[in-house]
């Protein structure tokens, strides 16, 4: 049973059968999918949703595949984590963690999205998936096409983290290391693209792969007893996982799923909505700022690799949804990211990698500036594992206490080297 | 005056398939206008309704991105090269110019 009537030009409203096509043929503007909701609202209730297993399968109406998923199918439903700790530390009253740093089965939302992405690529009869790819999503490519049966190519700019290049190795795809930065594998990608009869999830199948990220904000709505929260900080990269998020509260306000603040505006979702960028690659954060529709494209100089996308496809959208939202955006220098892992991690037990550092770091300098009040509810959006940044933390939190294996040597350092909040 | 246009591949059937066309005009605004004169129809692909050029086209003065310019008031001279290409790349298109960072 299938919700998708087809694609729609998102800036001229042009469109299209639900093939694997991304630009419009009269104005370029990207496409995106078309969704028959009062379809939709006639079969999914809450008590549907509710009675279904918990991954992100369990909004599929809303998702645009024709029949049933074929991969992902443990992905999503991660925790939304109450953070007392960091919310007594940043002085706030009602402070959450989604974390999708244990998202199944590679550990960062980009199981979301490539769930649905291949799903789909299957359903067009593809042989090979691949991706442009700043390390997530080539881990998640590899290991849902390694489980679909299909062949796989993943493209990654060369000086990515170790511990990303072997969490897509390991599923044997064929990995390419390009000598360049994201922005230049993803013009490489696009040419390939055109070339190569290939699933690129995001480039032929970008409208298609870009819908599973509002599964990221149907369940924070889910887990909160189906109430928004009224501050989400999200980390910018392409700009597509902020863009989505709005367009899934959204959906769920047209379901007349959520309860909203009185007075709010029916037309929109009251949450606002906050960019997170590293100093040194913040297209949307200076565009914020400046409010300016016009996105300057950057080089990117920064320890959060995951976020170093110079030049952001979606950049517009996530402008556009920030200041629609009457959010904002901050940028934290490499220092502050580092910190804002360890914050994390000392306080609420999650380890998330380098864009979590960037995510925790702007939320704190959102709160310390008072753009975020002190007394409303807001969600941290942690969307991948910090055992694949390690580069980023090592030698800054320190160095296990060397002993001899016995009691004397123990009591030596006991005294001399341990903190003193463990004596 | 003559300036040297490059057409992306997708708006090629508009210009009687040539990749590359001569034009003239004060600034960008008044080249679109004149290549609508000589080819019409290419206007209403470059520009909304009320005359803004479209947001997922890019235009470049001798490899320069006109919106690190003056937009679509970038004054142009004889000899200059204007390519334009559709942010979204796709085809061929990527091979006429570079993309300037800030």
């Amino acid at each position: 049973m299938s919700y998708v009537k087809g694609l729609k030009c998102r800036e001229c409203a042009r469109e299209y059968p639900k093939e694997p096509l991304y630009v419009c043929e009269y104005c370029f503007g990207p496409l995106e999918v078309n969704y028959d909701y009062p379809k939709i609202k006639k079969k999914l209730t809450k008590k549907l949703i509710n009675s279904r297993a918990q991954n992100l399968w369990r909004y599929r109406e809303l998702l645009p595949i024709d029949g049933d998923p074929i991969v992902g199918l443990q992905s999503g439903f991660t925790p939304l984590i109450k953070a007392d700790n960091l919310a007594k530390e940043l002085e706030v009253e009602e402070l959450y963690v989604k974390d999708d740093s244990v998202c199944h089965p590679t550990l960062s939302f980009k199981d979301r999205v490539v769930s649905v992405a291949i799903s789909r690529a299957k359903e067009f009869g593809f042989d090979t998936v691949a991706c442009a790819s700043t390390g997530n999503l080539a881990n998640a490519v590899s290991a849902q096409a390694a489980q679909a049966n299909m062949k796989c190519f993943v493209f990654i700019p060369a000086d990515l983290e170790l511990g990303k290049v072997i969490a897509s190795l390991i599923y044997a795809p064929q990995v390419v290391a390009v000598e360049g930065n994201y922005d230049e594998v993803n013009r490489l990608c696009t040419e390939v693209a055109n070339k190569y009869k290939w699933a690129f999830v995001n480039i032929n199948i970008r409208p298609y792969y870009a819908e599973g990220s509002k599964t990221y904000a149907y369940e924070i709505v889910e887990q909160l007893g189906w109430h928004t929260p009224q501050h989400i900080i999200v980390p910018v990269a392409g700009g597509s996982l902020i863009t989505k998020i709005r367009k899934g509260l959204h959906e769920l306000k047209m379901m007349g799923f959520i309860h909203e603040p009185e007075g709010s505006n029916p037309e929109a979702p009251s949450t606002k909505i906050y960019a997170a960028q590293a100093q040194g690659c913040a297209p949307v954060v200076t565009a914020i700022k400046e409010n300016s529709e016009i996105i300057k494209p950057v080089k990117p100089k920064t320890i959060a690799k995951s976020l170093a996308i110079g030049n952001p496809a979606d950049g517009y959208y996530a402008f556009k949804t920030v200041m629609e939202s009457g959010g904002w955006g901050e940028e934290v220098t490499d220092e502050e990211i580092v910190e804002g892992m360890k914050l994390l991690a000392r306080t609420e037990g999650i380890f998330t990698e380098t864009a979590g550092g960037v995510t925790v770091a702007v939320t704190k300098k959102l709160i310390e500036s008072g753009r975020i009040p002190q007394n409303e509810s807001i969600v941290i959006s942690v969307t991948g594992n910090g055992l694949k940044t390690q580069e980023a933390v090592t030698g800054k939190i320190g160095q296990p206490i060397k002993i001899k294996p016995n009691i004397n040597s123990f009591e030596e350092v006991m005294n001399e080297k341990i903190t003193k909040s463990y004596k | 005056m003559s300036i040297k246009v490059r057409i992306p591949t997708p708006l090629q059937k508009l210009t009687g398939n040539q990749v590359e066309v001569g034009c003239s005009g004060e600034d960008i605004k008044d080249l679109v206008d004149n290549l609508e004169k000589k080819y019409p129809g290419i206007k209403a692909r470059l520009c909304e309704e009320n005359g803004n050029l479209r947001r997922f086209i890019n235009f470049f003065v001798n490899e320069k991105d006109i919106r690190f310019l003056q937009g679509d008031k970038t004054q142009l001279k004889d000899g200059d090269e204007v390519s334009i290409i559709p942010a979204i790349a796709g085809g061929g298109s990527l091979s006429f110019a570079r993309r300037e960072y800030v």
